[in-house]
């Protein structure tokens, strides 16, 4: 009897409004006390807490001191996404959690203060940086987000000439098609592409490697490649319904609301089941919300302690009014003669006793407890695929599509290909991150300039 | 990026940044970290007769929330012998040979004591002198310090005498703790010197405490007072640099101190007239590596500026510096609000109604809201609204068309006499 309701687009003006940065910025006048409020410790916990290592105490200072330029300057030259990140990193995790100040008081609102000094660098257009004199070699770097951009920075300022190829029409990879805008607009990931490409980086977009350039022309004609290209899209649950019209891949259905060109997802009105209770999970369920959607709910097998999504997001979701339903295991997608999906069958689940190979307790389905939920479409968000494919065409090694490399020298089985970001993520090989992807981008690229052209440390005496 | 290098008196250094003499630069190894740091320059902890400290030597203000608005101590000069120092200065010029390392001298009132430290101390390497007029506790009483430095012959007598030896550019060190530092700046030139210091640390006493009735700080439950230093000192010590700038007879090179915590405040000093700076308390509430930010903000400021060399600041500003009776009595400013900016706390309403001349108005307009309006007639250009207001740009000062032809004070009464001349012409003729 519960058939469809109507469901349409919320109209451009909604959408303009609902999708635009949810957190504002700082004013002068509060970046100004904020960062007086800063101690300045010395040998700073925040820096260590921070996976770029940005000298925060020094950047907080410059802002105090009305030099924003030194400050974007510090920040960028430790992350070359620091815009970004000032916006996506899970501060609290991170930076802010190590603040000294989070006993004594609150502690320095480091995000908000990175994203004031990189704001200025945005709207100022000045340069920050130069890239270095040539030093006559070639770097080919596949993927152009977080990790590929920041590789290919540091490698344009250690002197080589550096080619991204992107498969996307634009660079910026998950920060400008995979994390809503509302909490980060397309336009700063793509003013970080722009600062890379300012130093004379080379960024070849629509081109995928594998398909449009074959991997062995990129071996031939680099003296290394840097492979960056991150994950896949959200993989299948194997389970029946799936195919259904209303059942969506959350990373394409954020993309949906990021691409100029795509149309969006009609769901003003809809209810919604969001699978999954990652960060993927959490973003598909807001950006439910902002597209009008009159329930949301989170249909997660474990509980709320499993879950992988960070408290502030889970807060954010919360906020933003959607549901959770936890020890919830969907077990196939219910739709109509005309094809759409009307229900979503799950089971109810409880933790038994024994851990599973990751050391969390593992669900199991009660018998006999199936149920219906009623709804006009269905996210999921349980994870992302691996660039198997790619990955096997370079023929490195991997365990189970995450690339493996030597921590010292960055490299993967191959001695001339080096490899960074999501791609060597997983399999207890860290978090997946923006501020992570960064790092390891600047990591391998300094590892290329050791090994392909060390600095020559003094001049001859 | 501009050159940040300067020349003060002849004493060159990488960048305008010294460490002025205190505990900073008590040791060679803090001196040469110093260095390492990105500080230009030092003025190495005074020279003289080795003291003994107390124990329980500083104290400082704190402001609002903020730390050390104001720092006071009662420490001497080394505490470490003459030989040692001088082992140490001559290690870290070594290591150093492009930074300025200036020894700070304090001895007795002696031309015999001069000559021979003077001596001393050049014959280990050094690239200047800087002669200590200024302790304002402990020294002062063994006539040395303030006590010298407040007494205009015997800083000239003084300046004079190691003049005589030196070899290197000599600085004068200015206590503040006088009515006019121009006086005692004069008679350094007039002795001598090649560039003058200041300002020393200012007479105080920190605090007293409420609960044991003790001095802040105390020695053993006795107190003595001490030199004040740090942010707080800043205008006093930026009017005494400018006021020895513009001073025709003085007309050496001044190396600018007191309460410079950031790039800005040394641009400042520079601005007025200082050819470089010395700092003491944003380095011991910071640790060194604060010249770093001083550095960068510094270079970002002089490119913003499209100077090429930061000596080009040294002294724009001090033509603008003069006497109140050279003020355009018919200048006029009036406060503005900006409705739109203001957030309604009403301070500079209550400032101006209590404590100014009664000219802003409280109003509603008429959908209920609040807001303020200047009477501008009635407005005197106090600017104490603004200075109140806590938000940016909810109060701008803004330029009103004069009513009548400028006219300072000192024109007036030159007018006047020479209207009452006429006049009493006019009676007698
Ligand atoms: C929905 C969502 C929300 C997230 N939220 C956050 C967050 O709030 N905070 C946070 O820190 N992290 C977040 N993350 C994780 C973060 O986005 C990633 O960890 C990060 O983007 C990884 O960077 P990367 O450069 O390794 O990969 P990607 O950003 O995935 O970039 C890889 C690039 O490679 C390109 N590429 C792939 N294959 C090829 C090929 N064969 N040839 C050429 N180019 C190719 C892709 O098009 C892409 O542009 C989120 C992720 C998702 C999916
Ligand atoms: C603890 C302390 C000790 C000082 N000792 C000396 C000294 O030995 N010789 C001297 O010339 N000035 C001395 N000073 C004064 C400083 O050199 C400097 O003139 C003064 O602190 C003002 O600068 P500031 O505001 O940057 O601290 C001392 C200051 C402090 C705080
Ligand atoms: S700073 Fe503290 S520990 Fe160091 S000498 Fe002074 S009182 Fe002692």
């Amino acid at each position: 009897m519960c058939g469809h309701k109507t469901v349409t687009t919320i109209s451009p003006d909604a959408f303009a409004r609902n999708f635009s940065e949810a957190v504002p910025g700082l004013t002068r006048k509060a970046a100004a006390e904020e960062a007086n409020r800063c101690l300045y410790c010395y040998d700073a916990p925040c820096i260590k807490a921070c996976p770029t290592g940005i000298n925060i105490p020094s950047f907080i200072k410059r802002i105090a001191t009305g030099n924003l330029k030194g400050a974007a300057t510090t920040i960028l030259d430790s992350n070359p996404v620091g815009a970004s990140c000032a916006r996506v990193c899970p501060t609290e995790e991170l930076c802010e959690g190590a603040c000294v100040l989070n006993d004594a008081s609150e502690p320095i609102r480091i995000g908000l203060l990175q994203r004031y000094a990189t704001d200025w660098a945005m709207e100022s257009g000045k340069a920050l940086f130069r890239a270095g004199p040539s030093n006559g070699k070639k770097v080919a770097v596949i993927g152009g987000g977080p990790a590929g951009l920041s590789a290919a920075r540091e490698l344009a300022r250690d002197g080589f000439s550096v080619v991204i190829y992107e498969a996307r029409e634009r660079a910026g990879g998950l920060d400008t098609y995979g994390i809503v805008s509302f909490r980060l607009p397309q336009r700063v990931s793509l003013w970080e592409a722009e600062q890379v490409e300012k130093l004379g980086v080379e960024i070849r977009t629509g081109v995928k490697v594998g398909e449009d350039v074959p991997v062995s022309e990129l071996l031939d004609d680099y003296d290394a490649v840097v492979l960056a290209a991150g994950m896949g899209y959200v993989p299948g649950l194997g389970i029946e319904g799936e195919e259904l019209d209303g059942v969506f891949d959350a990373i394409r259905f954020v993309e949906a609301t990021k691409d100029r060109g795509g149309s969006l997802p009609a769901l003003a009105g809809a209810r919604v089941a969001v699978i999954g209770a990652g960060n993927t999970a959490v973003d598909a369920a807001t950006c439910s919300v902002r597209l009008g959607a009159d329930n949301v709910k989170m249909v997660y097998r474990r509980t709320k302690e499993e879950m992988t999504a960070y408290e502030f997001e889970y807060e954010f979701a919360k906020q933003e009014g959607v549901e959770f339903g936890w020890l919830t295991a969907p077990k196939r997608i219910i739709g109509d003669e005309t094809g759409k999906v009307t229900h979503l069958e799950c089971i109810k689940m409880e933790l038994s006793g024994e851990a599973g190979k990751d050391g969390r307790r593992l669900p199991v389905p009660i018998e006999g407890s199936e149920f219906r939920m009623p709804a006009d479409a269905v996210i999921l968000a349980i994870g992302q695929t691996r660039h198997q494919k790619l990955i096997d065409s370079l023929g490195i090694e991997h365990n189970r599509g995450v690339v493996l490399i030597d921590e010292e020298t960055r490299r993967t089985s191959h001695p001339k290909i080096y490899a960074a970001g999501d791609i060597v993520f997983g399999a207890g090989g860290g978090e997946a991150m923006v501020v992570s992807a960064a790092e390891q981008g600047k990591r391998a690229a300094h590892a290329i300039s050791r090994a392909l052209a060390p600095r020559v440390e003094s001049e001859a005496v | 990026m501009a050159d940040l290098r300067i020349n003060l008196a002849g004493i060159e250094s990488p960048n305008p940044f010294w460490l002025a003499s205190a505990p900073p630069t008590n040791t060679g190894y803090q001196v040469q970290r110093a260095f390492e740091a990105g500080w230009g320059g030092a003025v190495w902890k005074t020279l003289g007769e080795p003291i003994i400290n107390t124990s329980s030597r500083f104290a400082a203000v704190h402001f609002g929330g903020q730390r050390v608005a104001g720092f006071n101590n009662i420490e001497l000069i080394t505490d470490r012998p003459l030989e040692v120092n001088l082992k140490e200065i001559y290690e870290t010029k070594k290591r150093f040979p492009k930074h300025a390392l200036v020894a700070s001298l304090m001895v007795e009132p002696k031309r015999d004591k001069w000559h021979e430290i003077v001596k001393r101390v050049e014959a280990i390497g050094v690239d200047g002198l800087e002669l200590n007029f200024g302790c304002p506790h402990g020294m002062a009483e063994r006539g040395m310090g303030a006590a010298s430095g407040q007494q205009p012959d015997l800083v000239e007598r003084q300046t004079f005498w190691v003049k005589e030896v030196a070899a290197t550019p000599v600085i004068v060190k200015l206590t503040p703790n006088i009515t006019d530092i121009t006086v005692t700046a004069r008679h350094a030139v007039m002795g001598g010197a090649d560039a003058i210091s200041l300002i020393n640390t200012i007479n105080s006493l920190a605090g007293v405490d409420l609960d044991t009735w003790n001095t802040i700080p105390h020695v053993g439950g006795k107190g003595a007072h001490g030199g004040y230093c740090g942010p707080a000192v800043k205008p006093i010590a930026l009017n005494m640099v400018a006021e020895c700038a513009r001073h025709p007879q003085v007309g050496v090179p001044i190396s600018g101190i007191g309460g410079i915590s950031s790039w800005q405040d040394a641009v400042e000093f520079m601005l007025m007239g200082a050819t470089g700076v010395q700092i003491c308390t944003a380095a011991m509430h910071h640790g060194f590596r604060i010249v770093e930010e001083m550095i960068d903000g510094l270079n970002n400021y002089l490119d913003d500026k499209g100077l090429s060399s930061v000596t080009e600041l040294v002294g724009q500003s001090v033509p603008r510096y003069s006497e109140w009776g050279n003020l355009d009595l018919n200048y006029a400013v009036v406060a503005r609000i900006n409705t739109e900016t203001c957030i309604n706390c009403n301070k500079c309403h209550i400032a101006c109604e209590d404590t100014s001349h009664q000219c802003i108005e409280r109003h509603t307009d008429s959908d209920g809201k609040p807001y303020l309006k200047v009477r501008e007639e009635d407005c005197v250009g106090c600017n104490l609204c603004s200075i109140v207001c806590p938000v940016d740009g909810a109060i701008d000062m803004v330029e009103v068309p004069a009513k009548l032809p400028a006219m300072t004070w000192n024109e007036r009464q030159r007018a006047l006499a020479l209207l009452d001349a006429q006049s009493s012409e006019a009676e007698v003729g």
